[in-house]
């Protein structure tokens, strides 16, 4: 167990080495020079000067490099030039909100993904399986800013039940708050279920057809005992991974559902920062989401490490 | 006659993958839509009713009618027109990255497999990496770095794609390449570069062919998402991302400037979608149901 722990934090290191370059060289993509667009438009000599050595944009690549990364492993992923804040204080702020719209997406991708999937795979070659399947596709092919647009168009200017944009914190007004984010939670998972709902769907299927299900079958057992305890739970193993690797691809998702509804988080922080010119924030939110993300990674290796008894040896 | 017999096999093989593709209904359906649309794109200047950037006051969100059968939108632009012309950059946009995928991801994946060692451990630590950025994110940072245009949209969406291709492409020719025909062409002396090129990239075409499909449709939608944030294709020109952009604005007053773009873009991510379903059925046996 420990030689796997220590086997998989080993190749976390240079992933995360290659990562920092690869973040640290899109700067190198920027056409001009990043002086002339900070010092604003005067385009005082003086100030242009002070700029350049602030930023140490007047010093070779790899000693720049060296500056940003050793500020990165201190917390330290440099000033939004916009707001004058600090990067790290930015992406903390506006973290909550992304999580809670996350976690509400991931819960109702789940419910819907892994109920279909199994209804679907029960019910194999039936107008259910097929329903799912059809929905599935449905999942995977809507752009997710559009279904939004949709849901906006129907329950909030339609029937008038939902908000059609805003955030209300959970800690001030629970109910507004989870009213605020049904639709934007809804449309996020969406695409997320689709994808859990195949993927359960296939488990189960290989599953359903393996000796010890027949085994349960043959002793008597109840069917939905069969399904839910033997079946399905060994079935979940391999959805754990992907359930942790969708999650990053949810935070992808999260910055168009959140320029939809106009929410306040991680993705709006970033769409911002791109028409501002923010260059520090958007290396930030991408150095963020892939530490994220491949620790997320590392978990999910580890729960299956650990739900699976077969690969402890 | 070896190289015959073996041609024949492989028409064959070809013609009983077509009929299996035909079979199935969805993939059908997918190719025609696609087909649709392509022709759409190829005669847009003629079956546009109206100039697509021709504003007009009087028309200024008219609800869709005779004369603007999708409606016109905040400038008075006529949807249809819009919709027909931005055929040309969801299509473009996920033809060319996807080739700019292919073009990058089958040599470095094929460098991986077929030579291993460090080439191996130094590309699949970048591909890691790569992988580690979540798609739209790391699209969206290219693409701001870039600069904001329909071009640097695509080789944005390109490169965020490629680390797909140059997993599925090393672990194809690491499978291909422990096969006894790749022994065989080894053992004879045949160079590698050939081995590479003549013996094993042809028999790892069919998983690639299906994955390009499905990241066709993955594109389409990445390219109606960076315009949709205003990161591709730029006003005026049309494009369905940016139509939905501009249209999430006047949701209450105008919902036709919402409906036509999306159900576009939904229209042809499914068909390239329920194509590459079709094509993973009809070229892998083991996925036939």
């Amino acid at each position: 167990m420990l030689k796997y722990l220590l086997q998989r934090l080993a190749t976390i290191v240079p992933t995360l080495a290659f990562v920092s370059i690869l973040i640290f060289g899109l700067q190198q993509l920027l056409p001009g020079d990043p002086a002339l667009a900070l010092a604003g438009e005067e385009r005082d000599e003086e100030v242009i000067r002070y700029l350049r050595q602030k930023f140490h944009l007047d010093e070779p690549l790899p000693l720049r490099y060296w500056y940003w990364l050793s500020g990165v492993l201190h917390g330290d992923l440099g000033d939004s030039v916009r707001i004058q804040r600090p990067v790290t204080d930015l992406i903390l702020e506006k973290l909550p909100v992304t999580l809670q719209l996350a976690a509400m997406a991931i819960v109702i991708a789940l419910v819907i993904g892994i109920t279909a999937g199994v209804i679907a795979a029960v019910k194999k070659d039936t107008a259910w399986d097929y329903a799912a399947n059809v929905f599935a596709l449905w999942g995977l092919s809507t752009p997710n800013f559009w279904l939004g647009i949709l849901l906006i168009l129907l329950f909030a200017v339609q029937l008038g039940w939902l908000p059609a944009s805003g955030y209300v914190s959970p800690f001030e007004d629970l109910k507004g708050s989870l009213a605020a984010m049904i639709m934007p939670a809804f449309v996020l998972g969406n695409a997320f279920a689709a994808v859990l709902m195949r993927h359960t769907r296939s488990a189960m299927l290989q599953v359903l057809s393996s000796d010890y299900v027949r085994t349960a079958r043959a002793k008597g057992l109840d069917e939905r005992v069969v399904v839910l305890k033997h079946a399905l739970r060994n079935a979940l193993i391999p959805v754990i991974t992907l359930g942790a690797l969708g999650l990053g691809e949810l935070l992808g998702g999260a910055v168009l559902t959140e320029q939809v509804f106009t929410i306040p988080g991680f993705g709006k922080l970033i769409v911002d920062a791109v028409f501002n010119r923010d260059y520090s924030v958007v290396q930030g939110v991408v150095l963020f989401t892939a530490t994220v993300y491949i620790t997320l990674n590392l978990l999910a290796d580890l729960a299956y490490f650990l739900v699976n008894p077969r690969m402890r040896h | 006659m070896a190289a015959v017999l073996f041609q024949e096999a492989q028409r064959k093989q070809g013609s009983k993958t077509l009929k299996r593709l035909v079979r199935r209904r969805g993939a059908v359906f997918g190719l025609a839509v696609v087909a649709f649309f392509v022709l759409v794109a190829l005669l847009a200047p003629w079956i546009a009713p109206y100039d697509p950037v021709a504003t007009s006051w009087s028309t200024v969100r008219e609800a869709p009618s005779a004369s603007h059968l999708f409606g016109a939108d905040e400038l008075g632009r006529d949807v249809l027109s819009r919709i027909v012309w931005g055929t040309r950059a969801s299509l473009l946009a996920g033809v060319v990255s996807v080739s700019i995928s292919l073009a990058l991801g089958i040599p470095i994946g094929m460098a991986a497999g077929y030579l291993g060692r460090w080439i191996d451990a130094l590309i699949s630590r970048i591909t890691d990496a790569m992988l580690a950025c979540p798609f739209l994110i790391l699209a969206i940072a290219l693409a701001a770095f870039l600069g904001p245009s329909l071009t640097n949209a695509m080789i944005a969406i390109g490169i965020s794609a490629t680390p797909v291709f140059i997993r599925l492409t090393r672990a194809q020719v690491l499978a291909a390449k422990s096969e006894d025909y790749v022994e065989a062409a080894r053992a004879l002396g045949n160079p590698h570069l050939r081995i590479a090129l003549r013996h094993i990239l042809p028999n790892i075409v069919a998983p690639l062919v299906v994955q390009a499909t499905l990241a066709i449709a993955a594109a389409v939608i990445a390219e109606a998402s960076l315009s949709f944030l205003g990161l591709g294709q730029q006003p005026p020109a049309p494009s369905w991302g940016s139509m939905l952009n501009t249209a999430r604005s006047y949701v209450d007053q105008a919902p036709w400037m919402a409906i036509w773009p999306g159900l576009s873009i939904f229209l042809l991510v499914l068909s390239f979608n329920l194509l590459g379903d079709g094509l993973r059925d009809a070229l892998d046996p083991r996925h036939r149901a």
